[in-house]
């Protein structure tokens, strides 16, 4: 074996680390070198791509069992606990390898042209290049710190990336906020390893999930515990109720990075992270169900407000918050290859659809800035009718709209149809599943509606830009539309990998992921529905997505649409959603201004300077002063009164002694 | 030949050099000082290969000093001090290099002072003879307050003299308590001493007394540390003294009291140490110093002000590290003190930097300088995720491994110093956005210098360990496992 290509796994992501380390010294050191840039950022990313689909066809060929795991270096050896910097392959890291590294080529490919006349071309590289390189250490780790590694890294990775024009606050305040809502998740992941390490003496998935079984007994405390810390980690990452608040604020940042970052990859991490521990979940019902419901919840919660916003790349967000939600109710729900499978038809069709916002807003801003006009170039208000300027974007995004909406034959209809299948076949068990299934067909309903609403007001009806601006308007370079191309193909293509049966597939992906999630199937086994009922809910999910498209095209009036500067306030239901519910007003209001208000007045200036310090120190600096002073009164100089405080002393002295 | 006399052979070398630096024309001096500084790293540097993990104290040396008071001259190391002289021999010549230009004023005495401290410092780290402990650790103390206070910012008297008090009381109780240990112990054996070695020997049962002597050497070590309530020296300490004065502190100064604790206050009396109620007690200050620090810390307005708060909350880890006893926490703890001295001294390195340059600590007087000084920006990028235990970092091992450790013997405690990650990402990068990130909005600040060449050579030798010892601490853990199993077994004993 070490004769085969998957002995230079540790290629795949030493690659893009290799593309970091050069851009960033070109980007300290020569920032303008914009075409060696470029060659070093693609580059890597197009040859780690080639060498994964090798190591993915070969790891095809061989087929093995248990994972195939690679030793590196020993990393943290103290006694008992051995953490090596370890790999590992298998069907799972398997997928994700093929996901981050193809999706990544693609948008370092499409940034070529996106970025092209930053003046900080080089630190981008840079961090996206890193990004890609923590990103395939999470995916590929052996064991949960080294996963953790690359789950804190992309973290980082993120928080450079969203504050990257970091000279306007905005996106420095969305950064930060990126990270510290991040590291709240990460809090539970980390206390989840304590626990681990604690009940099964291991970090090695290998040795955790071997043992799981027989270390915890199904549902007891701890693995609950374990698991709903975990999950913790995923709601951050994976911005889910209650920690998705950052995610939104995360558009900040190039749309590009939106893309890849934001909406393809690191945000699906959270649901790798539960597929890969799926034996832990399946030990623990109460855990499984608080993902599926938290994760219903939040799909259609995100897509109540992704119905009312105007910023394109907010109502995007949003449709990922409440996407990532139907993956976390399939792996919930114990589907977990049908999880895995959303999020690689996600991955597919949220970047077209980010990448092709990129190309609408590239376009607005050329236009914006040829003109010196200082509009918002993301808000759609000031958009409509760009399909005569646009066309190829306008094209290949209805294809991802469609696809997202979930309309047959495109991929997101066949993930979408069986989360939703699954959900509803653990009903007959546990009627709880019902409700979440209900809550994913209305959440259904709302993102065909405000997919729809988002291409009818940026592509068609009138166009609001004015006529200086309309003349610029005009399709990016090919570079741009190259990969929006590609993702098309895959949008509609993509639902291959996992036709069901009932539609003359072969669940291809399923049966893939076998090795990885049979631990879990045999505790808790996968539900699907009965052929007839089947059948039924495909119906019902393709009325639900033709009546969201219909409605959204009979109800939504273009041609009363204004120009955001002269748009009248929302009221009432639209404002509360439009504010995105107020929460994140609430939460500053009850966590972040009353932290900050009791570390600066309580703890700092009453605890530290008044009672420590002012009381305490000074307090008794003060104290022996006086009694310095009580001292200094008795040095009197006449030696009359010393000889009596001298006999007074020897009296007290035998006095005590006599006694 | 190296090895009896390698320990002296520091112990002396930065005296004589200092000696030098005094006699020495004062343009000379900061270079005389460097290289005083660089031979010194050079002596410790074998040390690294030469030590043997299993031999317990080595490299010693012992020879009478005032045998009639059964006082020895003795030295050695074992795998929990040899990494803080290393670290010493390491930091001391950056700091030179680092004052190069911040120290205008009086150079001679700043660097002969600075030489002195180096002795003392070591001298510290490798006394076996409680006698010379002592007065290694007054050594140390005279050449800092000095410098803070010669050398410092404008609130430097005040915070030299809250130094020296805080310090001296401490160490006077130690010394009184020291005194009555030798007496108790000489007592019930005949033999008068301070050997290290021979009191730990002859310790036997205590009684009640322990707890009182306990209590003095918790009292200076924890002054030292500094444990909360007895912190509040360092803010004012830290921020006045000049920068090489802060790293020193920061990066050698306060892991003394955590050694002291590991050397002597833990193994002295392990049935106080360990009594339950004592254990709770100093289990929760420990958590109190990285929450309460932490929040504290987030909150400073001067930014030497937050980092020097940063300082509790990392010795938190430390003693609760200390505290939870396991292998995993001890090792753990050893390792934050080394990280915290690499990132805690860096950051002070680069807030010393950019104060040469534009002559304000306060956070809000920068803001947007990432875009004139790049190369600063991103070092300070570094260090502060090195700071904030990011994986991959020196932080992060160090961290995992204390709270691995802990969970196992304070689950409810490792819990709570883990929520400390997150006020940790809060103080730090809240800083790093109001400084590097947001508008430049100010006009000084639009003509700032990038980092020079010698402040690159400060810097990158702390960027490697950064790295080195996130990506690859091995070597350190496997040198130090049996030292820290051995405490362990002493104090469990």
């Amino acid at each position: 074996m070490p004769s085969s290509i998957l002995a230079f796994v540790w290629l795949v992501p030493a690659l893009p680390l290799a593309g970091f380390v050069l851009n960033g010294a070109l980007a300290l050191l020569r920032p303008a070198s914009k075409r060696a840039v470029s060659v070093i950022g693609v580059g890597v990313l197009a040859a780690a791509f080639a060498l994964a689909v090798a190591v993915v066809f070969e790891l095809a060929r061989l087929h093995p069992e248990a994972p195939l795991v690679f030793h590196y270096w020993p990393w943290l050896p103290v006694g008992p606990l051995r953490i090596d910097y370890a790999l590992q392959l298998d069907p799972l890291s398997g997928v994700m390898l093929l996901v981050v590294t193809g999706i990544s080529a693609l948008i370092h490919l499409y940034s070529v042209g996106y970025m092209q006349d930053d003046p900080g071309y080089a630190r981008y590289f840079a961090e996206l290049n890193l990004f890609v390189f923590f990103m395939l250490t999470l995916v590929l780790g052996a064991s949960f710190p080294v996963m953790f590694v690359g789950w804190e890294g992309v973290g980082l990775c993120s928080y450079l990336l969203i504050g990257f024009w970091f000279n306007e606050k905005i996106n420095a305040d969305a950064g930060f906020k990126a990270f510290i809502v991040n590291r709240i998740g990460d809090f539970g992941f980390l206390v989840a390893m304590l626990l681990i390490f604690r009940h099964t003496g291991s970090l090695d998935f290998t040795d955790v999930f071997a043992r799981a079984p027989t270390a915890f007994t199904a549902g007891d405390r701890t693995i609950t515990a374990i698991t709903l810390l975990l999950f913790l980690g995923c709601t951050g990452k994976s911005a889910q109720i209650p920690l998705y608040t950052w995610l939104p604020d995360a558009m900040q940042g190039p749309t590009p990075v939106s893309a890849l970052i934001h909406a393809a990859t690191m945000v699906t991490a959270g649901v790798y992270l539960v597929a890969r521990c799926a034996v832990l979940f399946a030990l623990s019902p109460v855990a499984s169900a608080v993902v599926a419901g938290v994760g219903a919840l939040t799909a259609l919660f995100a897509a109540t407000i992704g119905l009312k916003q105007w910023d394109i790349k907010k109502v995007l967000a949003y449709s990922t918050i409440s996407q990532l939600g139907y993956m976390f109710l399939g792996v919930g729900s114990g589907a977990y290859a049908a999880g895995i499978f959303h999020l690689t038809t996600h991955a597919f069709f949220k970047a077209l659809l980010f990448l092709g916002a990129g190309s609408v807003i590239h376009a607005m801003h050329r236009a914006y800035h040829a003109t010196h006009s200082h509009e918002d170039a993301q808000d759609m208000r000031n958009m409509g009718g760009l399909k005569a300027h646009l066309p190829w974007t306008c094209g290949l995004m209805w294809i991802a709209t469609l696809a997202i909406a979930g309309v047959p034959p495109l991929s997101g209809f066949f993930s979408k149809d069986e989360i939703l299948g699954a959900a509803f076949a653990r009903g007959a068990a546990q009627p709880a599943w019902y409700v979440f299934w209900g809550l994913g067909l209305v959440a259904a309903l709302c993102t065909a509606f405000y997919m729809t609403r988002l291409m009818l007001y940026t592509f068609h009806g009138p166009n609001r830009t004015g006529d200086a601006e309309r003349a610029q308007l005009h399709e990016g370079p090919w570079v741009m539309t190259g990969p929006l191309l590609v993702l098309g193909v895959l949008t509609t293509l993509g639902g291959v990998v996992n036709l069901p049966p009932l539609l003359g597939g072969g669940e291809r992906l399923e049966h893939w992921l076998e090795p990885v999630t049979e631990g879990a199937a045999r505790l808790a086994p996968v539900l699907s529905p009965a052929p007839g009922i089947e059948g039924l809910l495909i119906g019902v999910a393709v009325a639900v997505a033709l009546a969201g498209l219909v409605g959204a095209w009979r109800l939504l009036d273009l041609e009363r649409l204004v120009p955001a500067r002269l748009a009248p306030p929302e009221r009432g239901l639209g404002r509360l959603l439009w504010k995105k519910y107020y929460i994140d007003e609430l939460y500053a209001a009850l966590i972040v201004r009353p932290v900050v208000w009791m570390s600066r007045e309580v703890l700092w200036r009453l605890v530290d300077q008044r009672l420590v310090d002012e009381v305490g120190v000074n307090g008794a600096a003060r104290v022996s002063r006086a009694l310095g002073w009580v001292g200094s009164q008795l040095q009197t100089g006449e030696l009359g009164f010393y000889v009596m405080l001298f006999v007074a002393g020897v009296v007290v002295v035998l006095g005590a002694a006599v006694r | 030949m190296y090895e009896p006399w390698v320990l002296t052979a520091l112990l002396a070398w930065p005296a004589v050099g200092a000696l030098a630096v005094l006699l020495a024309p004062a343009r000379w001096a900061k270079h005389l000082a460097l290289g005083v500084a660089l031979i010194e790293f050079a002596i410790s540097v074998p040390m690294w290969w030469t030590f043997v993990p299993q031999a317990g104290m080595q490299f010693r040396l012992d020879a009478p000093w005032m045998p009639t008071w059964g006082i020895h001259y003795t030295v050695g190391v074992d795998g929990i001090s040899l990494f803080l002289v290393l670290l010493t021999t390491f930091l001391v010549p950056l700091s030179v290099l680092g004052s190069y230009s911040a120290i205008a004023t009086r150079e001679r005495g700043y660097y002969a002072l600075l030489l002195l401290l180096t002795s003392g410092m070591i001298g510290v780290f490798v006394a076996l003879d409680l006698f010379l402990f002592y007065v290694m650790w007054e050594v140390m103390l005279i050449p800092m307050y000095f410098i803070i206070g010669v050398w410092g910012g404008e609130g430097r008297l005040y915070a030299a003299i809250k130094f020296f008090i805080y310090t001296m009381l401490g160490s006077l109780l130690m010394l009184v308590a020291i005194l009555a240990l030798v007496l108790v112990v000489g007592r019930r054996t005949g033999i008068y001493t301070f050997s290290y070695e021979q009191l730990m020997a002859g310790l036997g049962n205590l009684g009640p007394l322990a707890y009182w002597l306990f209590a003095a050497f918790f009292l200076a070590f924890a002054i030292k540390v500094p444990v909360f309530p007895f912190h509040t020296w360092l803010p004012d300490a830290h921020t006045e003294a000049p920068t090489a004065g802060s790293v020193i502190l920061a990066g050698v100064l306060l892991k003394m009291g955590t050694y002291g604790f590991l050397r002597f206050a833990f193994p002295l009396f392990p049935a106080v140490a360990l009594h339950p109620a004592i254990q709770a007690g100093i289990v929760v200050l420990s958590l109190v110093g990285i929450i309460y620090g932490g929040l504290v810390a987030m909150v400073q307005p001067d930014f030497k002000r937050l980092i020097a708060y940063s300082s509790v909350a990392h010795l938190g880890f430390v003693m609760l590290g200390i505290w939870a006893l396991t292998l995993q926490s001890v090792q753990g703890a050893l390792l934050v003190m080394i990280n915290h001295g690499i990132s805690t001294g860096a950051l002070f390195f680069l807030v010393g930097m950019i104060y040469e340059r534009r002559h304000s600590r306060l956070i809000e007087a920068y803001g947007g300088i990432a875009r004139v000084v790049p190369m600063f920006a991103a070092v300070l990028t570094v260090v502060s995720l090195s700071a904030i235990g990011l994986p991959g970092t020196n932080g992060f091992v160090g961290e995992l491994l204390v709270l691995l450790g802990a969970f196992q013997t304070h689950p409810v405690a490792a819990i709570v110093a883990a929520s400390g990650v997150i006020v940790a990402a809060a103080y730090l990068l809240w800083a790093l956005q109001r400084v590097i990130y947001n508008p430049l909005d100010k006009k000084e600040n639009e003509t700032l210098l990038d980092l020079t060449p010698r402040e690159l050579a400060v810097l990158v030798p702390l960027l490697a360990c950064i790295v080195w010892l996130g990506v690859y601490p091995k070597p350190f853990l496997e040198r130090m496992e049996p030292a820290a199993q051995h405490f362990i077994d002493t104090v469990k004993r």
